[in-house]
C-alpha cells in the first residue's frame, strides 16, 4: 500500500487550472474560451478526487460527478450561445462581440 | 503506480500547454482530448476507476463530440476542402498521436501489472461512490437533475429559430 502522492496531485491540478486560466485570458476565440473553462473545471475536479483518495472517502468522487454534470450543462448552453452569436456577427472573436449593446 | 501517475501528469500538462497555443480549433481539440485521457489515467492511479471511466465517457466522449460538431459546423463553406486537406497532413496529428501512444503504453503496463494481483492503492469503486451519492448527497443529485433540465431547455431555446421574426437568421 503506497501512499497517494498528495502534493504532486494538487500541484498537477494547480498547473492545469493555471493553464486553463491563461488560455481563457489570452485567447480571443469563443471556442478556445469554452475549452479553457473545461480544462479549469477538470482541474478542480482533479483536486477533489486527489483529496478524496488521500483520506479514503468517496466524497471527492461524488463532488466530481456534480462538477461533471455542471460542465456538461455549461458546455451545451455555451456552444448554443456561440452558434447564435456566430449567426448574428459572423465571427467568434470576443472583441467583436463586445460591441454588443443591451 | 507512482511512475504511471507522473508520466500521465506530464502528458496532461504538455498536451494542455500545446492546446492553448494552437491556432486552429481542431488541433486544439485533439490536444484537449489527449489531456482529458491523461487525467483519466491519473484518476485510475489515484484509485478512482469509476471516475476514470466517466471522464473518458462524458468528457472525452460526449462533451468533445459537442465541440467537434460545433467546430465542423462553423467551418462550412469554400474553405472546408482546404481545411480537410490540412487536417490530413501528418504534422497535424503526429503530436497528439505520440502523446496518446504514451497513454496506451501506460494502459498496457497497468493491465499487465494488475493481472498478477490487486493493485497498490486502495480502490474506491462504483459501490462506495453510489452508496455515498444516493445516501447523504441525494439532494445534490436532485439539484443536478434540475440543472440538467434547465440546460436542456436553455440549449433548445437558443438553438431554435425565433418564429416571430424569421428574417433573423
Amino acid at each position: 500500500m503506497e501512499l497517494v502522492p498528495l502534493r504532486e496531485g494538487f500541484m498537477l491540478a494547480g498547473v492545469l487550472f493555471a493553464l486553463g486560466l491563461i488560455g481563457m485570458l489570452v485567447r480571443r476565440n469563443l471556442i478556445f474560451t469554452l475549452m479553457s473553462i473545461e480544462v479549469m473545471l477538470n482541474a478542480a475536479g482533479l483536486a477533489f478526487v486527489v483529496a478524496g483518495a488521500r483520506w479514503g472517502q468517496p466524497d471527492g468522487q461524488v463532488i466530481f460527478l456534480f462538477i461533471l454534470a455542471m460542465a456538461a450543462t455549461e458546455v451545451s448552453v455555451g456552444l448554443a450561445l456561440a452558434l447564435e452569436l456566430y449567426r448574428q456577427y459572423k465571427s467568434l472573436d470576443t472583441d467583436v462581440i463586445s460591441r454588443m449593446k443591451g | 503506480m507512482t511512475i504511471v501517475f507522473y508520466v500521465a501528469g506530464a502528458v496532461a500538462i504538455l498536451s494542455t500547454a500545446l492546446m492553448i497555443t494552437r491556432l486552429h480549433a481542431v488541433h486544439a481539440l485533439l490536444y484537449l482530448i489527449v489531456s482529458l485521457l491523461a487525467v483519466s489515467v491519473v484518476f485510475y492511479t489515484l484509485g478512482a476507476p469509476f471516475i476514470a471511466a466517466l471522464e473518458v465517457i462524458v468528457y472525452a466522449g460526449a462533451i468533445m463530440v459537442l465541440f467537434v460538431f460545433v467546430v465542423m459546423l462553423l467551418n462550412l463553406g469554400e474553405r472546408a476542402a482546404q481545411a480537410e486537406r490540412a487536417l490530413l497532413k501528418p504534422s497535424m496529428w503526429a503530436g497528439p498521436s505520440v502523446l496518446a501512444v504514451i497513454l496506451v503504453g501506460e494502459f498496457l503496463y497497468l493491465l499487465a501489472k494488475s493481472s498478477g494481483g490487486s493493485s497498490g492503492t486502495a480502490m474506491m469503486g462504483p459501490r462506495e461512490v453510489g452508496a455515498s451519492l444516493f445516501g447523504p448527497y441525494l439532494i445534490g443529485v436532485e439539484l443536478a437533475s434540475i440543472l440538467l433540465l434547465g440546460g436542456l431547455v436553455g440549449a433548445y431555446h437558443l438553438g431554435s429559430r425565433n418564429p416571430s421574426n424569421p428574417e433573423v437568421r
